[in-house]
């Protein structure tokens, strides 16, 4: 732990002795196993524009970190917004902790917490009260609340600046500030969307240590993101969205399993044309696909049994008037390769 | 008493926004709703009658109107700019969305804490009337009950107005769309002269029957002075009417922004 202090452990285990999970019985779940439950849902934001989603089904277990992985429009957003009550569905249904959103949504209020992409903290309020004032609004009572805010400005790294107006606070502390913030009312479940985008390498790593914390504390934690080695590190699952489906769901090691039983390797080529052909004809190579990088330059995937893949790339290059090589390197299965396997196209 | 989940986060919200409203920005909010009726009352009320260019008892007529307007568009402001603000550019709505309450109940929340602060304002025009005006304030046959209950629904019905326009209008036209509503709400509100004074100019005295601010300046006049005024009657039915028809526009807009 690179970031975080020594005494860790011994700070969560205050935590958990003070009440982080559910606890008292009105919030019991009513799910089951499942608290978040999403069948068919479908959102057309104009009714002749286009499906935002379209026919979406995911269930994510108590206590797991789960993941929407997809490109900018995939629908991440528009899927997490039905669950925190901001989105109305069109069509299908969305339950959290056994509860249905549209049925009951002020009850699906008290078990969740929001920390959006960007600040939505109060501005006119030190750090302090955004976080007692929030805890106000779900009826926790004034003494508890403060104790509470100023053990979570502790755990966030934020001990001491809390009677700062949260204007002076940069991009990172705002990040940490908002989480903080979203655990004054103790959700059962905690949504995040894009926790990470746009925040420092050691910023990033400190929230990906709460992330693992609190899903320890029994938190159950939804978060979208682009970042594929968030999710390879994060998730327990990950759905990964497209044009607003699902197209995969299932654990990280899980999904590497779909990439094709044989190896794979990706090279980059300069070439004045689509030198694909060359690989094709060859007997060691099973399958090659290939895509203009612009520039002269060609991406090219070629899939085969056995140790044979290099060997061949490499004389192919050696052919008369055969491409220059400029890159080489093995499909690892990587949370991208997944995704460029079922899509046919970059994340980004 | 245990309040239900709900109304407990109703309260906790309109504690924030007092809290807010006394411990943040006190002067500002002073400044933002008394500044304009102070120069109202001190030049039409004051400079003008001793300079000669109205009569004397001028100011008296006019600080009823003045309590009105000055109700009315503390009111409006109060909502109408922090909506376009939070929706748009801080989002700080989003926290009191997620709280444990209706999403209309938080516009009608808005609402309350936006006439209240209009009702604030308001009352603090009467001394500061006795202060700027020559002849002080005569508040003799002057109905309390009447005058609060003028103050409560015109500040609510102001708020309505607010709550419209500041989920109706587009963030980047704000300014425009201020200039464009309050201009006129303020000059067609009766609130430099009584409404029946305006007899010789009939069409325009129509013209200020369609603005809510009409019967609160009447309202005011009744409540505060013997000046003549529209029937009792008359006045509720204006006030009424226009409190439930923006406030039922106004919640509506608001939910629409708040959902999609």
């Amino acid at each position: 732990m690179p970031v975080s202090g020594a005494d860790e452990p011994a700070r969560l285990r205050r935590v958990t002795r003070t009440g982080e999970t559910d606890g008292d019985g009105d919030r019991n779940g009513n799910g089951g196993a499942e608290m978040i439950r999403v069948e068919g849902l479908h959102k057309r934001y104009q009714a002749d524009g286009p499906e935002a989603v379209g026919g979406v089904d995911f269930v994510v277990a108590r206590g797991e970190i789960f993941g929407l992985l997809g490109p900018n429009g995939a629908g991440k957003t528009t899927t997490i917004g039905t669950m925190t009550t901001r989105v109305k569905p069109t069509g299908g249904r969305v339950l959290v902790d056994g509860i249905d959103v549209v049925k009951d949504p002020v009850a699906v209020k008290q078990r969740i917490a929001v920390v959006p992409q960007m600040s939505n903290l109060d501005r006119t309020l030190t750090a302090l009260e955004n976080l007692t004032f929030h805890a106000a609004y779900f009826g926790s009572p004034r003494r508890d609340r403060r104790k509470r805010a100023l053990e979570l400005l502790d755990r966030f790294g934020l001990g001491g600046r809390g009677s700062d107006k949260v204007n002076k606070y940069s991009g990172g502390m705002a990040q940490r500030l908002m989480i903080a913030r979203a655990l004054m009312h103790q959700p059962k479940l905690l949504v995040l969307d894009e926790p990470t985008t746009g925040l420092d390498p050691q910023s990033r790593l400190f929230l990906w240590e709460r992330i693992v914390e609190l899903r320890e504390l029994g938190t159950t934690l939804l978060l979208t993101t682009h970042d594929m080695l968030e999710a390879d590190r994060l998730c327990d699952r990950i759905a990964i969205m497209d044009h607003g489906q699902v197209i995969a769901n299932d654990t990280p090691r899980g999904l590497r399993r779909l990439l094709p039983a044989e190896q794979g390797l990706e090279l980059l080529l300069e070439s004045p044309t689509d030198p694909v052909g060359r690989f094709e004809q060859r007997a060691d190579v099973d399958r090659a696909s290939s895509t203009d990088a612009g520039d002269g330059r060609w991406q090219v995937r070629l899939y085969g049994g056995g140790d044979r893949l290099p060997d061949a790339a490499l004389a192919v290059t050696r052919e008369p008037g055969g491409p220059t090589l400029a890159e080489m390197r093995r499909i690892a299965g990587t949370l991208e390769d997944v995704f460029v396997h079922l899509t046919g196209r970059d994340l980004r | 008493m245990k309040l239900g989940v709900r109304s407990q986060a109703f309260v906790a919200l309109c504690e924030r926004d007092l809290w807010v409203t006394v411990r943040h920005e006190p002067v500002g909010f002073l400044a933002q709703s008394l500044l304009q009726p102070l120069f109202f009352l001190f030049v039409f009320g004051r400079v003008l009658p001793e300079i000669g260019q109205a009569r004397g008892a001028y100011g008296a007529q006019l600080m009823p109107g003045v309590i009105a307007l000055t109700v009315v568009l503390t009111a409006l402001q109060n909502t109408a700019l922090p909506l376009v603000i939070e929706f748009s550019f801080t989002k700080e709505i989003e926290d009191r969305l997620l709280a444990p309450l209706a999403t209309w109940a938080v516009a009608i929340q808005k609402m309350v804490i936006a006439a209240f602060r209009g009702m604030i304002s308001g009352v603090l025009i009467l001394p500061l009337a006795s202060v700027v005006l020559p002849g002080g304030i005569n508040l003799g046959g002057a109905s309390v009950g009447a005058f609060v209950v003028i103050l409560v629904l015109g500040a609510l019905a102001g708020a309505a107005m607010g709550l419209v326009l500041g989920t109706a209008v587009p963030p980047n036209r704000i300014s425009v769309a201020f200039a464009i509503v309050l201009t006129p709400l303020i000059f067609t509100g009766a609130t430099f002269y009584p409404w029946a004074s305006l007899a010789r100019l009939q069409w325009f005295q129509i013209v200020t029957l369609f603005n809510p601010l009409t019967y609160v300046s009447e309202g005011m006049r009744a409540s505060l002075t013997t000046l003549p005024h529209l029937r009792a009657g008359w006045i509720g039915v204006g006030v009424v009417v226009a409190l439930a028809i923006f406030t039922l526009l106004g919640v509506r807009g608001f939910v629409r922004r708040a959902v999609d």
